[in-house]
């Protein structure tokens, strides 16, 4: 357990936005309102694959009220360039691509054309006007089927960038091979007892924030641009800006506005470009918002997945050795997470031998974005719903086999890294003692089942300043963008750092302009590297109120220390932060500090869930009757939002394996693109969420902050098939296990008896 | 364009006259025009619930009514809830169990909830989980909101 020493760290101060948030007040980025402002809509592809033949705009130009309508060709000529966004990379040309279709439409929702007027409902009118003329083309929807070398293709650039060698002279749907080997994999399961290889299929699922995506843009008569926008990283979208419209990040302001959830999906831009053009062309400024059927179309899901998995343990339910091959859809262009898939699939565990194939293949579905631990959870389903089979082969209690096989501080994994100071084995013993894993399940149809999870958590670079006030105040400028709650966990950490309350630093998050550089607020980074920036800032800010303490009583600063919140010298002599932040004016200049962050990494979090489920055998409905998640958080800064990011996180999971999935049409058109139909968990679908915080400091940050965010939703699926499976005997291999997938396979075990 | 309307309203208190496409929704009249930008808009066809408002005391989807509609009503908004001195013990409660995270939803739960514990001032979880099933949320998992839902309808018991 973390130290008790702190006096901030670990205490439940209410969040400083947040009588902004309860009363309504917080501006979300739809909440803008610009004198002079008008709306705009987007004409979207009706085609999942489409040749654009033709674009006349000239009838919407025409219509009363419409002041600019952009295609492709108001965007310069896009570059083949990579960036890489923190929570994956893009590739510009593509990026261009599908902000605004150029050749071709590659899914049912792909931007075609944008519209400012003087309302929402002249905009949506107009965009009626525009005439698109297509030559249709066959879809290719499935992940194996994109593969096969008779598959549509869908990119006339994309060549197989393979780690295994092979050569793609023709353009493909096989954008990426990845390719991990450790050991010797056929010896390894020679001297297996047991042996199962399995296949798996995930639906695509979405992050399903509630806050729509927006962007509101001045593009000025002086060539500045301004966009207000609900981002999950506001760099990212300057950078994102200054590369599609070739010009200077300079001439670049990013306003993040509140952010009304993102989960991974709010970091790509779609919007801001475009409203930004239309600024351009009406010299107004414009508001975009997406409603939600171009949400789901659109924006960027999380792959659907093939996925096998072999696995081999001796008698006393060692793993001998791994095999993975990983297949995602990246959807219309490159860059599904299947490089994580191939780097988590395994990470619980010491894996002697292993492989992982892993492929990221293009298909007419929208091109696929971060969602929560991206890739992770896809492949824990498979890999651990294996880990289920063999515990049931070997009569071998799950929560043994996972402490014996446990990765731990210098396990390799198969992708070659080796582990820092990490807690897998602790989570796994605290399902093993928890209330819930010792009380019996009683009752017909109802089941248990375990899961773990691993994600890397990630560091990348933050800055931030804080300014002392004359009361003792201390305003904190940052820069990462406040999804959950992280502007008090980093107060909380400058406050810790010195020796005053949460409640009496001013937290703001601040433009591109007014603040150093921040990355994504992604990878569960912000509270640990942000928290180093803002560590730093606090250590900058003691050194300048010893010397000032030292000036004003006349000693040098080395008989000066820094202690609880006061400035200690030689004969008694003190002051407190407040008697001494009173002074400084009156004694020099003011104290305005810095710090930075950047070349700390995470070593990971691990999360071991435990689910009791009943299952209707009538209906295939699957009840949640009670849920522990117990998570290696580091220490938690603020124990409430901690427990907050393991219970949304482990929700989302459950919808994935319950209810989630994009449904299709055969010409690739989305049935259930509204929130009835693409049915995300309620709070009358749930239970209350236990919560077990194992505290394993990460040694890297001097308060052992360990990412919390994403890891939560990795397990979920894997734990509610195994649980599942004891209630009625049926093992799911297909995401999501929803009443009508269950009962089909209830109904088919029920005919082979 | 069809002519404008004129609509005659209370909100939060207030009588208020306000002009309108008949095409308009309240949720868009609220937002746009009258600037009272707490009510949220997540779907704009009634699945999310962040647009709840009470009109004539009853939670309704504000997406899903047309302004016209909301001629004789009385709409109570997020806008509306604190009292002047504070907060209403439901705003509180949500504070103190950091039953938000990007709080997008925030606003929608409080109107819901406030109607609940109109109709039903001592609901059990159960009672509290069917009544809330309309507004989603997608950060939190709901505990914390249903926590704060019970600490709320037990500090107006008290009073």
């Amino acid at each position: 357990m973390a130290s008790t020493s702190y006096k901030v760290i670990g205490t439940r101060p209410i969040r400083h936005d947040g009588t902004d948030k309860v009363t309504g007040r917080a501006q979300y980025g739809a909440d803008i309102q610009l004198s002079g402002m008008l709306f705009g809509d987007i004409l979207r592809s009706p085609h999942a694959h489409a040749r654009i033949k033709s674009i006349d705009t000239s009838q919407a130009e025409n219509y009363p009220g419409v002041r600019a309508v952009v295609t492709c060709a108001d965007l310069p000529e896009p570059e083949q360039k990579v960036a890489d966004l923190g929570e994956g990379d893009v590739n510009l040309y593509h990026l261009c691509q599908n902000v605004l279709a150029r050749q071709k439409v590659l899914y049912k929702g792909h931007a075609v054309a944008a519209v400012a007027a003087d309302d929402i409902h002249i905009a949506q009118e107009a965009i009626q006007q525009i005439n698109v003329e297509y030559e249709v083309l066959p879809p290719v929807l499935d992940v194996l089927e994109a593969m096969e070398a008779t598959a549509p293709v869908l990119n006339d650039d994309v060549r197989t960038d393979s780690m295994a060698g092979e050569e793609s002279a023709d353009p493909t749907n096989v954008a990426k091979h990845f390719f991990y080997e450790k050991g010797d994999v056929e010896k390894g399961f020679e001297a297996a007892h047991v042996v199962i290889e399995r296949e798996y299929r995930t639906a695509t699922v979405h992050q399903g924030y509630i806050e729509p995506h927006n962007a509101t843009a001045l593009w000025n008569q002086d060539g500045q641009i301004t966009i207000w926008t609900s981002t999950q990283g506001s760099f990212m979208v300057r950078q994102q800006m200054a590369d599609l419209l070739q010009m200077s990040e300079s001439k670049i302001k990013v306003v993040p506005m509140e952010i009304g959830g993102g989960f991974g999906g709010k970091i790509s831009v779609y919007l801001q470009p475009v409203a930004a053009l239309l600024s351009k062309k009406s010299g107004r400024p414009v508001k975009l918002v997406m409603d939600r059927a171009a949400i789901f179309e659109a924006t960027g899901p999380t792959p659907g997945s093939y996925i096998r998995v072999k696995m081999g343990a001796d008698r006393e339910g060692k793993i001998t050795a791994a095999e993975a091959y990983l297949a995602y859809e990246a959807g219309a262009f490159p860059g599904s997470p299947v490089s994580c898939g191939c780097m988590c699939i395994f990470a619980c565990y010491d894996v002697p031998h292993g492989r992982i194939n892993g492929y990221d293949v293009c298909v007419n579905k929208p091109r696929t974005n971060a969602y929560r631990a991206p890739g992770s959870t896809n492949a824990a389903f498979a890999a651990e719903s294996v880990v289920d089979e063999i515990c049931e082969r070997l009569e071998m209690d799950p929560v043994e086999f996972r402490l014996k096989n446990a990765a731990q501080e210098g396990t390799r994994r198969v992708d070659g890294v080796q582990f820092a100071r990490i807690g897998m084995r602790e989570t796994v013993e605290a399902i093993r003692d928890s209330e819930h894993w010792k009380a019996p399940l009683e009752g017909k149809h109802r089941g248990r089942g375990i899961g773990s999870g691993f994600w890397f958590n990630v560091g990348l670079k933050s800055s931030v300043t804080a300014i002392l006030a004359a009361d003792g105040t201390v305003s904190l400028l940052e820069g990462s963008t406040d999804i959950g709650g992280t502007r008090t966990s980093l107060s909380m950490q400058l406050a810790e750092t010195l020796g005053i309350a949460a409640e009496d630093i001013k937290p703001a998050v601040v433009d591109t302009d007014s603040v150093g550089y921040n990355d994504v607020t992604g990878g569960s980074r912000v509270t640990f590297s942000t928290g180093i920036a803002v560590h730093n800032a606090g250590l900058e800010m003691r050194r300048q109120l010893i010397e000032r303490a030292a000036n004003i009583w006349e000693v040098d600063a080395s008989e000066v220390q820094y202690e609880n919140g006061e400035v200690r010298g030689p004969e008694g002599k003190v002051f407190t932060f407040r008697e001494l932040a009173a002074k400084v004016h009156a004694t020099g200049e003011p104290i305005t500090v810095k710090g930075t962050s950047g070349s700390e990494n995470q070593a990971g979090a691990f999360g071991t869930h435990c689910v009791d489920v009943e299952v209707d055998p009538e209906t295939g409905k699957v009840e949640v009757l009670r849920y522990t998640i117990a998570q290696d958080c580091g220490t938690a800064i603020h124990p409430a939002y901690v427990e907050g990011q393991m219970q949304g996180g482990a929700v989302q999971g459950i919808g994935w394996a319950l209810n989630e999935e994009y449904v299709y049409d055969e010409q690739g058109a989305m049935l259930n693109a509204t929130f009835l139909d693409y049915r995300i968990p309620t709070c009358y679908d749930l239970p209350m969420m236990d919560t077990i915080i194992v505290e394993v400091p990460d040694p890297q940050h001097p308060y052992g902050v360990r990412g919390v965010g994403e890891v939560p939703i990795v397990p979920p699926p894997a734990a509610l098939v195994a649980a599942i499976y004891q209630a009625v005997g049926v093992r799911m291999r297909e995401l999501p296990a929803s009443p009508p997938r269950l009962l089909h396979q209830i109904l088919q075990a029920e005919a082979v008896e | 364009m069809a002519k404008k309307r004129v609509v005659t309203t209370t909100i939060n208190g207030k009588e208020t006259q306000f002009l309108c496409q008949p095409r308009q929704t309240l949720l868009e009249v609220l937002r746009d025009d009258l600037a009272l930008t707490g009510s949220k808009e997540g779907c704009a066809n009634g699945n999310c619930g962040a647009c709840t408002v009470l009109c004539d005391g009853k939670a309704v989807d504000s997406c899903l009514v047309l302004a016209v509609e909301a001629e004789g009503v009385e709409i109570e908004t997020i806008e509306g809830v604190a009292p002047v001195d504070g907060l209403d013990s439901l705003q509180d409660a949500f504070l103190q169990q950091a039953a938000l995270q990007c709080g997008i939803c925030t606003p929608g739960f409080i109107m819901s909830a406030k109607a609940l514990l109109q109709e039903q001032p001592d609901p059990s979880e159960e009672d509290i989980r069917f009544y809330l099933a309309g507004n989603l949320c997608r950060c939190t998992g709901y505990d914390k909101i249903v926590r704060a839902v019970q600490d709320a309808a037990a500090a107006r018991l008290q009073v």
